[in-house]
């Protein structure tokens, strides 16, 4: 089943993609890899959050995905 | 009440606003802002279409929440936030947000503050398309400046 990695707003069009499967656990450092050197150029900044299992996460770098869970990649938001 | 809604549609913000606020007997006051797709951006060039995109787990759940905090913050009767997403054209309405209260203040300013955070502190993406193809729309520096006003946490 994997950890699915989803690409949100304008980092759908750096990664080329909208969405990827990668073996779990995933962590910090495996996102990192996973996503290639552009992508995660925009994550180590700190105004682009990650989610998983469909909870923001406080601190990024903590995150432990398990099999079956989703990690959003969020970048700065715009609605209205 | 709370009625909180993403549509993919495009919909007519009276058809909403009028069972609304007759869903409350005894109210003092409605507030109700409307945001159309606008024709041009800031420079002047056209704008052909515009696109917004959200996370399903995170989008419409943080909505209720921010809904909840207006409704307890501005003691509100009941509060109605609508947004489109999917593809628009310029004219449409994007988001309607109404609230009812006993008095005037807080009606008012429950809508002011639910607006400030949609703009910039909820789980939505913009894309505007121009001649020279699609861009990304980012807050601008008044935007956030206008969210600073509440105090809130901006990620829920």
């Amino acid at each position: 089943m994997g950890v699915r990695i989803v690409f949100l707003g304008p980092l759908r069009d750096l990664a080329a993609k909208d969405e990827s499967e990668v073996p779990a656990p995933l962590d910090w450092a495996g996102l990192l890899e996973a996503v290639g050197p552009e992508v995660a150029a925009q994550l180590r900044e700190e105004r682009v959050n990650v989610a998983c299992a469909g909870k923001v996460l406080a601190d990024k770098t903590a995150l432990n995905a398990q099999d079956g869970d989703e990690v959003a990649l969020l970048p700065p938001v715009s609605g209205g | 009440m709370r009625d909180v809604r993403l549509l993919t549609a495009p919909f007519i913000p009276g058809t909403l606003i009028g069972p609304f606020t007759n869903a409350h007997p005894g109210l003092g006051g409605v507030c109700t802002f409307v945001g159309e797709v606008r024709g041009k951006v800031r420079g002047g060039a056209d704008v052909r279409a515009l696109e917004l995109s959200y996370y399903e787990p995170l989008t419409l759940p943080s909505m209720e929440q921010l809904a909840d905090e207006a409704i307890t913050r501005f003691d509100l009767m009941g509060m109605l936030m609508v947004h489109r997403v999917g593809k628009m054209h310029p004219g449409e309405p994007i988001v309607c947000v109404s609230a009812a209260a006993k008095h005037r203040r807080g009606a008012i300013d429950a809508v002011d503050f639910a607006m400030d955070h949609l703009k910039s502190a909820a789980w939505f993406w913009k894309r505007e398309q121009r001649d020279d193809g699609w861009h990304w729309i980012e807050p601008r520096a008044d935007d956030y400046v206008n969210l600073a006003r509440w105090n809130t946490p901006t990620q829920r």
